[in-house]
């Protein structure tokens, strides 16, 4: 696919109405580069102005951050800060809700103030605007429960946009019983995503999982590409992989087409 | 008149005591950094209402959200009769107000009577949970011992405030019915005027009048004990959940505190101008992160000294339901226990407390020269810090607004800033987003993705 980079436009001499903030995993991580991948694919139809960062995108900080490297989150920070604000960065949206939390509480103290939008809110004002439209049935009647990610739900307290843009799919959302202000951590926050978990006598991940599988759902929706990694490797463990999916919700609304 | 007498014997040195002790806790709390939180006063009330008064988010579990609102109402209202024992202890009367104050006497009284039958059935359902039935959160690690002990104490106590204000009322009621006249009428009391005759019934005069006094006087030392005890306690939380959630951050939960220091310090190596400029004035080093409570924020210790042990946080967090060391209430108990240790030395003015370097030429053991060799991290092991995942359940969970989650995120920032210790998984992390701007350390490049 074609995404012009911020570069390129202002080459141009244009600029795009958004950033699309794709952060570390959604570029390097196999499986979340096709859930961007497909967010964009949905931008592109709705025809919305969007480009990248490209190779002038780092990492934001936030796992440096919260292990306690504060030294290298302000080095990161502050240099993502330069670029976005040369380019006249004012409108972020992310498929990453650590991303999108940093970007949003943190980095105004720094010197970088834009807005914030996650793309599961992006998502559900391209559907209630009529500019995205949910087309075929493939999930229709299935039964499929939601993980809220921390830094989205219990963080900035963003419960509803995800679950109206399910209710779209006409799916049967099984909630778990730990769900929003209560939604229970995959386990992959705070740095945990890079390091071995402590000892215990369960994986944070497998017990997500376990709950997931409780529902009876087919499919597990998620909106953090870290969440979509912990839920996979959860059902791996319980050698469900084959049975139940995880997606997120970009991937859904593509999907839905595909019957 | 010997009544009187005895009455401010024993009162005026109990208040002063608590006083006292209510001292210490305020200077421990400011042991912490300063931090202005005076700013949005309306928010500030709004919380204050809301959560201290109104228990909001008590009412997430509704069971006992019900049966601690009795207990807390009965409390507070059984108060408003302290003003009539104060007064009558002080001049000798009975029951002073009675007769002045007609129908809204025996309104106030009845609603005592009826919110201390519903707090009395409250706390014994309440001892019976700590005790019979098994609880999770109440039997943790950092439940075994004086914290346990303390939640049954307060229970305990709370049942003898009950039997006085009963033995008290019950017995009245009586002795307002014998001739020739000489209580003043109280007025109809539903409760009391049922058990009174029922538990009393029968005795004579002076039994009853020694019922009575007995009620008034165990009604009297309870609140005082209370009042010294509470500094010891747990139970703290009843005073100190009205300034803590004054004082709560109103910033977003998942925000973390911004350090000015390193920021301007990278600030200027990445800007040479700015280098050259200023060159900083080599003082000491400042610490960056938190090892104990002086380098918390005082916020943090008043937390501290909130907490009720309730364990909410500890049973919503992830970690922790999966078997991991880290308990967020622990890290909380830890912050009063340090704070006390620190407390209780300086107070002893010891001058093997002072920095060894400076020892010798001090006179006086302060907050600023203490070095008794010991930290938070003689209290939280290293693994609970590294064990969460800061997904704020925590900070979520907590009835009084605390954040346990500060203290482990300010704790990591020392481990990693002052120590360069940590977890060794983390070190490829900070090399990669230092190098290559990114959490992995990759080749390729970062928009590859869209190539495909």
């Amino acid at each position: 696919m074609k995404i012009p980079t911020m570069a390129e436009m202002a080459a141009r001499g244009e600029k795009p109405e958004y950033l699309f903030w794709v952060g570390c995993a959604g570029s390097y991580d196999a499986r979340a580069q096709k859930v961007v991948r497909a967010f964009c694919t949905l931008l592109q139809e709705a025809g919305l102005s969007f480009a990248i960062l490209g190779e002038e995108e780092s990492c934001t900080g936030d796992p440096a951050r919260r292990a306690g490297n504060e030294f290298v989150f302000q080095m990161t920070a502050l240099q993502n800060i330069e670029v976005l604000n040369g380019y006249g960065v004012t409108k972020i949206v992310t498929a990453c809700p650590h991303c999108f939390n940093i970007l949003k509480n943190e980095y105004p103290e720094l010197g970088g103030q834009y807005e914030l939008i996650h793309h599961t809110q992006l998502l559900q004002k391209l559907l209630d605007e009529g500019r995205l439209k949910v087309e075929g049935g493939a999930f229709k009647g299935k039964r499929l429960t939601y993980h809220d990610s921390c830094y989205l739900g219990r963080a900035n307290g963003v419960y509803e946009a995800p679950r109206k843009v399910l209710a779209e799919l006409e799916t049967e959302l099984i909630e778990m019983q730990r769900n929003r202000e209560r939604g229970f951590c995959c386990g992959a926050g705070g740095g945990q995503m890079f390091k071995e978990e402590e000892a215990g006598e369960k994986r944070i991940n497998t017990e997500r999982a376990d709950e997931a599988l409780g529902t009876g759902a087919e499919v597990i929706a998620v909106n953090c590409p870290f969440c979509l990694t912990m839920l996979e490797d959860g059902l791996k463990a319980r050698d469900k992989q084959d049975e139940v999916m995880v997606y997120d919700l970009s991937e859904l609304i593509l999907k839905n087409k595909s019957s | 008149m010997l009544q009187a007498v005895i009455f401010t014997i024993v009162v005026i040195p109990a208040l002063a005591f608590a006083a006292r002790q209510y001292m210490h806790i305020r200077r421990n709390i400011l042991l912490g950094k300063d931090e202005d939180l005076s700013d949005h006063k309306p928010r500030r009330w709004r919380n204050m209402l809301l959560f201290a008064l109104g228990q909001r988010k008590m009412f997430k579990r509704f069971i006992p959200a019900i049966l601690h609102f009795f207990i807390y109402t009965a409390f507070l209202i059984t108060q408003v009769e302290l003003i009539e024992i104060f007064a009558d202890g002080f001049t000798g009367h009975h029951r002073i107000f009675a007769s002045s104050l007609g129908g809204f006497y025996t309104f106030v009284i009845n609603f005592i009577e009826i919110l201390s039958l519903l707090a009395f059935f409250a706390t014994v359902v309440f001892l019976i949970r700590r005790n019979i039935l098994h609880v999770r959160r109440f039997e943790k690690p950092e439940m075994e011992g004086w914290p346990k002990l303390d939640a049954n104490l307060i229970l305990f106590g709370e049942i003898l405030l009950i039997i006085g204000i009963f033995s008290m009322n019950g017995a009245d009621v009586l002795l307002q019915n014998l001739e020739p006249q000489h209580y003043p009428e109280t007025g109809r009391l539903l409760i009391s005027d049922a058990l009174g005759p029922v538990l009393f019934g029968g005795l004579s005069a002076n039994a009853l009048e020694v019922v009575e006094r007995f009620g008034w006087w165990l009604h009297l030392l309870v609140v005082l004990g209370f009042l010294n005890y509470l500094p010891v306690s747990k139970h703290l939380h009843i005073l100190l959940a009205f300034p803590n959630s004054y004082f709560s951050r109103l910033t977003p939960p998942g925000k973390m505190e911004n350090m000015p220091e390193v920021m301007n310090e990278v600030k200027s190596m990445m800007d040479p101008e700015a280098a050259f400029a200023e060159a900083p004035a080599e003082e000491e080093l400042p610490t960056f992160g938190a090892n104990d409570v002086f380098s918390l924020s005082w916020k943090n210790i008043l937390e501290a000294y909130t907490c009720t042990e309730c364990g909410r946080c500890t049973d919503e967090c992830p970690a922790n339901q999966t078997g991991k060391k880290l308990s967020p209430r622990h890290i909380v108990m830890a912050v009063r226990d340090r704070a006390e240790e620190v407390g209780k030395k300086l107070r002893s003015g010891d001058k093997q407390y002072i920095r060894e370097d400076l020892r010798a030429e001090a006179d006086k053991l302060t907050k600023e020269n203490f070095d008794d060799g010991r930290s938070l991290f003689d209290y939280i092991d290293r693994e609970e810090l590294h064990a969460c995942t800061t997904c704020m359940a925590c900070v979520e969970a907590c009835p009084v607004l605390i954040r346990p989650l500060e203290v482990i995120l300010e704790m990591r920032r020392y481990e990693i800033l002052m120590e360069s210790a940590g977890p060794s998984d983390w070190l490829p992390l900070f090399n990669s987003i230092e190098n290559s701007g990114s959490a992995w350390a990759m080749s390729q490049p970062r928009d590859a993705w869209v190539q495909e």
